[in-house]
């Protein structure tokens, strides 16, 4: 393989360190206006008034949005109401939108509508959620709109309840001579994207509407503005420049129709509407919160004969994708560890905090905590090795999933490897404790994750090839060029097929829905699964279109021409042969007579075999396949004030293939340095109303240079027989097992189980407390 | 609040620019000079997204009123022209979605010029004003790092 692997430079390189990639605030004009939104302050109150009057007349606004009936949105339930009416679930909501000529006068405009309301009582936790006597977040569940497979159940705060049921309990239990049992638990937190969220839309005489959007999923956008509003979906063109990362959080869909129904509100106009950090932390969707409770029983040898576990995910005010993520953490919910007899009850609660988007990772960070803490109280218990423990339980081919899903070599990397090269790359065998002096001491602690995606059964991925008169390739993907540099591995895949210089491959980074062919969402890790499945068969089209017009002008059968160098030729004789650039558009013979035509290639992709699951037992198929890895953190401790320093963080990730070395390293250490920051020091701090008191980057703070530690990273090769050039998806792997890790070094160095998030010297401090 | 006609010095170029009174520079150089290069993150100095050079030190931009630039040497991402730190960014994988990438290379180009002999406290010290949410920080410590090495 010549390009496959190689670190081939970012195709947008140059844009990025010249301030020339635009993102989506950076396209302005004259005639846009902008939009304000006013936020609920409290966690549950009733709305008893909303008084516009004042800002109707301040200068500049074009208009008002507030206390109006839009129809209700939300991905698998319609729970959520564009702007609040009724009453406000959660602070931050959004409840009036106002238009004015400029950012400053909608905000001033903002300012001056008043809101009268009456407190609720306040629902703290998916825990207190859960409970029989609690506040109602919804009352009227039970009417809303929802699909078929989601259940919520009317009159209480559940949406929706995912079961999994595999084995015989009773089995597992009597073969075991060993219990563990803890709960953990964790509030939401952000993604903190650098690029706060921006939507601007415009509606054009015609009656097209016009997004353009920081989004994960401008074809989500589509989709769900034309259902919601009963639109047109031909007429819906989104358009998505450079993203400034995302992490999931881009993934719902928002933003945009409020942009949407501002721009409505005044006759199309573009409007535009860029959230504040403290909008995009508050309003816009965030990092879903856990209340786990584990239970393990083993044999003497530490096998793991069953497991019972109940999740309860904190869906905030909203369902929207945290149903989804329900789903996910439940068809992943052991963690990597074969558990033939299980009990699984994954519930979406609704509470009164802001509501989850995806966050990289899709639930197994959040259950993988739960599930590695678990996995250490166990071996300590049986004074077993943690990693020896681990090593004995990985799961692997042969065994099957809680959903129950055969494995094979094939839809499952190797855990067993990933422990052993990671053994060797944190020394483990040098100890687990190191005493510095009486004040610090280093620690390690290690985890194990896996990951499957859990997409839609049915969702597509599509690319378009098309030539330039020398030769060279346009390449068309609706992958979102996030920062994930997909794009860029996607030239590399194709260079690699067509043998021919990268170089000669260009790469459309911008996506409109409108010319582009669809990408399902930019998330999950499955960019280059599915796109580059859909580019393999678009390069194929071209091979072949290429080769027939070339055997017509060499008079040879198609089947003895060979592509590489840009150039169709005879296997036995390659200076027979034609460029691209002769044949690309057609074949001139010298009398002027041609033949052919503009070649343009098609491919695409969809998963096979997904099933939705069986809603008694789980039973399905959920993904494709599943990427495993396993980490280790070293801290430095200090035993007087609880604080720590991150000295070392490593990741071993079955990867099958690298397809470009250093974007993966990059994407590896990036997604621990987030799991590190999300384990560590980042959370919602919630006040008696609900309020969150911290939506800043000074007061919520994620690492910044030179906080972050050593980082050491290697991969397994496993390939994915069905993944173009076997490789498996790597964006999210870095971050799952950093939470357990850290968790686990912290917990042997403070010499206390810890079981919440994030790891604070407070909260270490206080547990120690607690039990002593 | 009354608009003022400014003169301000920006990349090599004297510019006018019609501002009010509570325009910070980040909003004149973005919204009235069509300079998109430098970030809004947090408009808060918490993030260095909206880093520019004010006379060779870097600046967060949105801490600094347009008003208040009058008559000083602004330099933002659009100004570098093939200097060694961007070069360095790209050979080094130093960024991912690139939107904290100009207030960075802003910091380290000034970095680099007041500082050529900067040990790891100072990279430290002057870097940790800037927030990047996708890579690790192995990768800018390794371009900062190479730019130092080669001069
Ligand atoms: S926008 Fe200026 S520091 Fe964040
Ligand atoms: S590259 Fe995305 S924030 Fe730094």
């Amino acid at each position: 393989m010549d390009v496959i692997g190689r670190s081939i430079l970012r195709k947008e390189s140059q844009d990025k360190v010249t301030g020339r990639a635009r993102y989506t605030h950076d396209h302005h004009s004259n005639t846009m206006l902008s939009g304000k939104v006013v936020i609920s302050p409290y966690g549950h109150a009733k709305i008893v008034k909303i008084d516009t009057i004042e800002a109707r007349n301040m200068p500049g606004v074009k208009a008002i949005l507030a206390g109006e009936e839009f129809p209700l949105t939300g991905e698998d339930i319609r729970d959520r109401p564009p702007l609040a009416v009724d009453k406000v679930r959660y602070h931050g909501e959004a409840i009036a939108l106002v238009i004015a000529d400029t950012p400053g006068q909608a905000k001033k405009a903002a300012d001056r509508i008043k809101v009268q309301y009456e407190l609720l009582p306040v629902v703290h936790s998916p825990t207190q959620a859960f409970q029989k006597d609690a506040p109602m977040v919804h009352e009227r569940l039970g009417e809303y709109i929802k699909e078929k497979h989601t259940t919520p159940v009317p009159g209480t705060n559940i949406a929706t309840h995912i079961k999994i049921r595999k084995g015989n309990m009773e089995k597992g239990w009597t073969e075991s001579v060993t219990t563990v049992e803890a709960d953990f638990s964790f509030p939401p937190s952000d993604h903190v994207a650098m690029e706060t969220r921006c939507s601007i839309a415009e509606i054009l005489p015609d009656g097209t509407i016009k997004i353009m959007t920081s989004s994960q999923a401008p074809f989500m956008v589509k989709q769900l503005i034309a259902k919601y509003f009963n639109e047109d979906i031909g007429k819906i063109i989104v358009e998505t420049p450079f993203v400034g990362g995302a992490f999931g959080g881009k993934a719902s869909v928002q933003l945009e129709i409020l942009a949407y129904l501002g721009s409505k509100a005044v006759g199309g106009l573009p409007v535009k509407i860029l959230n504040s950090r403290e909008e995009d932390i508050l309003m816009s969707p965030c990092h879903i919160g856990l209340d786990a409770k584990i239970k393990f029983g083993a044999d003497h040898l530490g096998i793991i004969k069953v497991a019972e576990i109940r999740y309860l995910w904190d869906s905030g005010a909203y369902s929207d994708k945290a149903i989804d993520l329900t789903r996910a953490g439940a068809v992943d919910c052991t963690g990597p560890y074969n558990i033939e007899n299980l009990w699984c009850d994954s519930y979406c609660m609704y509470t009164n905090h802001p509501y989850p988007a995806p966050f990289r990772g899709f639930s197994h960070s959040e259950l993988s905590f739960a599930i590695e803490r678990t996995m250490d109280l166990l071996a300590q218990k049986l004074q077993i090795d943690p990693l020896e423990l681990r090593y004995r339980n990985a799961i692997m081919k042969g065994h099957t999933t809680p959903t129950r899903v055969l494995l094979n070599q094939s839809n499952v990397g190797d855990l067993q490897k990933c422990i052993v090269r990671l053994k060797e790359l944190i020394s483990w065998d040098e100890g687990q404790v190191k005493e510095m002096n009486n004040r610090l001491v280093r620690v390690k602690g290690i985890s194990c994750s896996w990951k499957t995606s859990t997409i839609d059964p049915n969702a597509p991925s599509g690319v378009i090839l098309t030539f330039n008169r020398d030769g060279s390739i346009n390449l068309m993907s609706g992958v979102i060029e996030i920062g994930t540099g997909t794009k860029t591995v996607l030239a590399q895949i194709l260079a690699e097929r067509l043998k021919m210089n990268v170089d000669n491959i260009h790469v459309k980074m911008e996506v409109d829905t409108q010319t582009t062919p669809e990408h399902w969402k930019t998330v999950a890790s499955r960019g280059i699964y599915m796109a580059g499945r859909a580019l393999l068969e678009a390069a194929e089209d071209v091979i072949n279109q290429l080769r027939e017009i070339a055997s017509i002008v060499l008079r040879a059968p198609k089947e003895d021409l060979e592509i590489a160098d840009s150039r169709v030729f005879l296997r036995d004789n390659p200076l027979m042969g034609l460029h691209f650039q002769d044949i690309c558009y057609g074949y001139q013979y010298p009398n002027g007579n041609s033949i052919g035509g503009q070649i343009i290639g098609t491919g695409n992709f969809i998963m096979r075999h997904l099933t939705h699951l069986d809603p008694e037992t789980g039973a399905g198929k959920p993904g494709p396949e599943w990427t495993v890895a396993a980490y280790g953190v070293e801290i430095e401790f200090d035993r007087r004030d609880f604080t720590y320093q991150l000295v070392k963080a490593a990741t071993v990730v079955d990867i099958g293939t690298v397809l470009n070395k250093k974007a993966a390293l990059g994407q590896v250490m990036g997604a621990m340095s987030m799991g590190l920051a999300f384990a560590g020091r980042e959370t919602f701090y919630f006040d008696q109303l609900g309020r969150v008191l911290n939506p800043q980057l000074r007061t919520y703070r994620p690492l910044h240079y030179g906080e972050n530690p050593e980082y050491l990273v290697d991969f397994v090769h496993t390939p994915d027989l069905e993944a173009p050039y076997g490789a498996r998806g790597v964006g999210e792997h870095g971050l799952l097992g950093m939470p357990g890790a850290l968790g686990n070094a912290l917990s042997v160095a403070a010499g206390v189980s810890l079981h919440h998030l994030p790891l604070i010297p407070e909260l270490i401090w206080k547990t120690k407390e607690a039990k002593s | 609040m009354k608009s003022q006609i400014i003169e301000l010095y920006v990349n090599g170029d004297l510019r006018t620019v019609t501002v009010r009174s509570a325009d910070t520079l980040l909003y004149a150089i973005r919204g009235k000079l069509g300079l998109t290069g430098a970030k809004p993150g947090c408009l808060n100095g918490d993030c260095g997204a909206c880093t520019v050079n004010v006379d060779d030190w870097p600046m967060k931009s949105c801490l600094m009123l347009a008003v208040e630039a009058i008559g000083k040497n602004i330099t933002t991402i659009e100004g570098l022209k093939k200097t060694p730190i961007q070069q360095a960014f790209v050979d080094n994988f130093a960024f991912q979605c690139g939107y904290c990438t100009p207030g960075f290379i802003m910091n380290c180009h000034s970095l680099i010029h007041q500082h050529p002999d900067a040990d790891d406290k100072t990279i430290k010290e002057w870097l940790g004003s800037n927030i990047c949410r996708c890579t690790g920080y192995a990768e800018i410590e390794k371009a900062v790092k190479t730019v130092l090495e080669n001069q």
